[in-house]
């Protein structure tokens, strides 16, 4: 019981507390690249959460199976890499032959986040927090949905803005940032909680 | 000699590792293969890739996949012309359509001299907004708040507010229908790309009301009605529509037209919104 209660704060902790956007910073380039509609946000964090839950358990497995025993922890950044990109290259076709209707509404985000470092980001950081399998899965699972849980916000921030009207200079990426760090001060109110 | 044999090591190991992977990939591709129809990907080509929604489908690569599958026509892409859909009826093998051009027109001729306001409009701009404000700022309840929503909807970039009604350009307008749902007043319609008249008034008040809030609105004469020998002019719910199946272009209603709102423009194709009636007194 005691277990499941840990595991519980441990998501919620990656939730909030350690939001990937605005407490780690990773991640911000489809932040920022695809928020500016609520669907797409939406679209783009499902994609997120699958992968990242999906690799999270692949290099756990890769990391302890293979590198370990072999000695060659130093090595596992490009390890990752190399597992995370093959891994997304399988589940798009796996999706595109069997589950073609999810294949339609993740399909042109999978591509894109081959390379996020929020993905690989997740993957070290299970390493190095020394995480279990469960805790792997867990962690990989709730960072993904503290991802979404910032873009879609932050999309719903973004489609008010762009009523708004700024000054000329601050339209677009600018007045997108200044939102973005307001968020995050927002956010940063979640560091207090402790578990 | 210990380094180097942990490179090696290391080495051997990447290459099985990427090896592996490698020859997972080849053999998922071969297990999932689907099977996809070179023509989508032939016609996807030819499309203008907007992905402007026109046609009815989420974009271009979409409308492809429906053509492929014979599930809409060749001539299915609003924003191409006939070479396109004869491209494409070629690539399918049928005979070609030719498309009816359409073009968008925004039916109001209230600018801002003309239609007057209830109230001074200071907040975000969008018509949407606006309009839930009572309606938006001008007395019209079915006048262009022209704040922009359709210019936005725009991906064509051919409409602009002047004088605070929305005007399309037409060279550049593909039909592809966006600012006609995008605008909360449902003022924009599609007509045939040749026809150069249309009635600038979608008031349904009647006239002595309509009267009131704007002096270029539809006061439902039926001048225009009755001096139509081709009976493609109709006054219905109090302002006059043209239907374009019947309409001759003879121009006779926009010379009976006593507010001037129906508009020819045979002359100037590109630059309209003002009637050359009004422009003395502007």
């Amino acid at each position: 019981m005691d277990y499941v209660v840990e595991i519980l704060l441990l998501m919620l902790g990656a939730v909030l507390v350690e939001n990937y956007i605005f407490a780690k910073f990773l991640g911000i380039c489809p932040f920022l690249g695809v928020s500016e509609k609520p669907d797409t946000a939406l679209g783009m964090g499902f994609a997120v959460v699958f992968v990242m839950t999906l690799s999270s358990a692949a290099t756990w497995a890769v990391y302890y199976l293979i590198l370990v025993p072999f000695g060659l922890e130093y090595l596992e950044t490009i390890a990752f890499i190399l597992i995370i990109a093959s891994l997304v290259q399988l589940i798009e076709m796996f999706l595109r032959k069997f589950v073609p209707a999810l294949y339609g509404a993740l399909g042109i985000y999978l591509p894109l986040i081959t390379t996020n470092c929020a993905v690989l980001g997740s993957a070290l950081l299970n390493i190095q927090n020394g995480y279990n399998f469960i805790e792997s899965l867990a962690y990989g699972f709730s960072s993904a949905v503290g991802f979404t849980l910032a873009i879609v916000i932050f999309a719903g921030v973004r489609v008010r803005i762009s009523f708004a009207e700024p000054p000329k200079s601050f339209r677009g990426t600018p007045i997108a940032l200044i939102a973005a760090g307001l968020i995050a001060m927002a956010f940063s109110g979640f560091s207090g909680m402790s578990f | 000699m210990e380094n180097i044999q942990n490179i090696l090591y290391a080495a051997m190991w990447f290459a099985i590792l990427g090896g592996a992977m490698g020859i997972l990939l080849a053999v998922a591709a071969k297990v999932f293969y689907v099977k996809s129809d070179e023509r989508v990907e032939e016609i996807s080509e030819l499309l203008p890739g907007a992905n402007c929604g026109g046609c009815g489908y989420a974009g271009c690569a979409a409308l492809a996949e429906a053509i492929a599958n014979g599930e809409a026509k060749t001539s299915a892409c609003v924003a191409g012309d006939e070479e396109l859909a004869a491209k494409i009826a070629a690539i399918m093998g049928v005979a070609a359509e030719k498309p009816v051009r359409m073009r968008a027109q925004v039916m109001c001729s209230g600018t801002s001299e003309f239609a007057k306001k209830k109230y001074q409009y200071e907040g975000a701009t969008d018509c949407y907004a606006a309009s839930k404000l009572g309606g938006g700022d001008k007395l019209c309840p079915n006048g262009c708040i022209g704040l922009g929503t359709c210019v936005q909807a725009c991906v064509f970039d051919a409409i602009n507010v002047v004088n605070g009604v929305a005007v399309v350009d037409y060279e550049k307008c593909q039909a592809c229908g966006k600012c006609v749902t995008a605008c909360p007043k449902h003022i924009i319609k599609l007509i045939p790309y040749d026809s150069t008249h249309w009635v600038g008034c979608m008031s349904v008040d009647k006239g002595a009301v309509t009267r009131k809030y704007c002096d270029v609105g539809c006061i439902s004469c039926r001048l225009c009605e009755k001096s139509c020998k081709h009976g493609a002019v109709h006054v219905n719910d109090f302002v006059a529509s043209i239907d374009y199946e019947k309409c001759v272009e003879c121009g006779e209603c926009v010379e009976k037209c006593p507010r001037k709102i129906i508009w020819s423009d045979k002359s100037q194709r590109v630059s309209i919104t003002i009637n050359p009636e009004h422009i003395g007194e502007i």
